[in-house]
């Protein structure tokens, strides 16, 4: 399940966000933030393709790439058929690999760059992801405007595109190996839950990882999980110790607790959520924590919810995925 | 065995989701709309001279037209998540889901959006609410209470 990689590096990274995490404490770190979550745009899903293009065209900018130099683009997004994605990368004009795995996308994606990059075939490659919280509110739930009450497990899609330049070109930033998920199912089927559908998903992931490679947490500076929630959060510390005696109490934490402020903004209840919430939180601060030396080595644990509305109403259970991938600093 | 030890972890971190407190809340709002129900009623009776059924007619209008103007200018939603079925249950509840849906659904156009999404929420209220007057008339005739 896990692959180690020998010359892949992240040269560039990009993350456009919506209000609510403009207003969360990572608010500053964005390259760009809308404080409307229409973006200009005359519709939610309009405005998801919008936020998606805008990292696109920041990441291009940023590392002064030509389109034309870019071999590969793979993205994902939670909209039915990764509509988001398709659109958004059309100005690229470059082959494209539309992915889906929840929540877990983000690093899906970087793992298939990582293994194209590692075997020569591709030299540049983009992995991008997108949500946005309104129009997954309309695929998955309620119209928006219905306001229907949630309970405090539920978990907040956040809004905002994020993408990612990797290369075989040398940079401070590696990425160092890889963890491949599997489908896990633990009799889970709330949807307003999904911290503890995922909690599973990511334990046996981090444990293949440590197993595979010898390692355990005290050999990574930070352990970050995508987007289980605080409730989530502690499911996975307390089901770690119990099933593998893996103790994650000091150096783990969730990305979907740190990119809102979890007193301040009560309407994410239990956390952020969506495939861009542990891209925004990663390539906003943990690859600047990377860069600057706060950390040395970092595992991301992205994890993933798979179902859809028909599938809970069909009472089938809620399966969950997380996929991880291990970044270091080059000396 | 193994999800049984996982399922007592899970309810052990599952916060209170004080329900009692809802309910109280659900339980004022609901009564205070109930009460201006009747207050209007009884205002249309004598402002416009009219019978009570009718008068009945003029006040569940007012209240869908409220709701619906509230969900449109796009703070009922906000009232909803605060009041919870204080809200959701009256007519003003109904009234919502129709308006929500129809400002949804609104982008994919008249026909294929709101056309085919405007009872998405609402389709189940009128079904369940027909067959259950149904029921209970044939109960009241069978009884013999009905006349």
């Amino acid at each position: 399940m896990t692959y180690q990689f020998k010359n892949v590096y992240i040269n560039n990274y990009s993350t456009v966000a919506g209000p609510y995490e403009k207003m969360g404490p990572l608010g500053k770190n964005f390259d760009k933030t809308y404080s409307d979550l229409y973006c200009g745009e005359p519709s939610f899903e309009k405005a998801e393709i919008h936020l998606l293009e805008d990292s696109l065209h920041l990441l291009l900018k940023k590392g002064k790439l030509d389109k034309e130099d870019i071999d590969l683009v793979i993205s994902g997004d939670l909209m039915n058929q990764i509509t988001s994605s398709c659109y958004a990368s059309l100005f690229l004009n470059a082959p494209f690999l539309g992915i889906y795995s929840a929540c877990a996308t983000s690093l899906e994606g970087m793992i298939i760059a990582s293994t194209f990059i590692d075997s020569g075939r591709v030299k540049n490659c983009i992995t991008a992801c997108s949500s946005h919280n309104l129009s997954s509110e309309k695929q998955f739930r309620n119209p928006s405007e219905y306001g229907a009450p949630k309970p405090k497990t539920a978990t907040f899609t956040a809004t905002g595109g994020a993408s990612c330049h990797l290369s075989s070109k040398k940079a401070k930033i590696k990425v160092e190996s890889g963890t491949i998920g599997r489908m896990i199912d633990f009799d889970q089927n709330d949807p307003f839950n999904m911290g503890a559908v995922m909690a599973p998903g990511a334990a046996d992931t981090i444990y293949k990882h440590f197993t595979d490679l010898g390692r355990g947490p005290e050999d990574y500076d930070l352990i970050l999980t995508g987007d289980l929630g605080q409730y989530g959060k502690e499911i996975l510390k307390e089901y770690m110790f119990k099933t593998y005696k893996i103790d994650l109490s000091k150096n783990y934490n969730d990305c979907g607790c740190m990119l809102y402020d979890l007193e301040r903004q009560k309407e994410v209840n239990a956390g952020g959520s969506g495939p861009v919430c542990s891209a925004l939180v990663n390539y906003s601060t943990i690859l600047k924590g990377l860069e600057e030396g706060k950390y040395r080595r970092v595992l991301l644990v992205a994890t993933g919810a798979l179902f859809s509305p028909t599938s809970v109403f069909q009472k089938e259970h809620i399966l969950a995925i997380a996929h991880a991938v291990s970044l270091e600093v080059i000396k | 065995m193994k999800n049984k030890k996982y399922e007592a972890i899970v309810e052990k971190h599952k916060p209170d989701e004080a329900r009692k407190s809802h309910a109280l809340v659900a339980f004022l709002v609901g009564g205070t709309l109930g009460v201006c129900g009747e207050l209007l009623l009884e205002g249309y009776t004598v402002w416009f001279d009219l019978s009570r059924s009718e008068a009945t007619v003029y006040m569940l209008i007012t209240f869908i037209f409220l709701a619906s103007l509230f969900t449109a200018l796009g703070f009922f939603d906000k009232l909803v998540s605060f009041a919870r079925c204080g809200l959701l249950i009256p007519i003003t509840g109904f009234a919502h889901s129709m308006t929500s849906a129809a400002i949804e659904y609104r982008k994919e156009g008249p026909v294929y959006g709101i056309g085919s999404n405007l009872f998405k929420l609402a389709g189940t209220v009128i079904l369940y609410g027909v067959v259950s007057a149904w029921f209970f008339g044939m109960i009241r005739y069978l009884l013999g209470i009905g006349g």
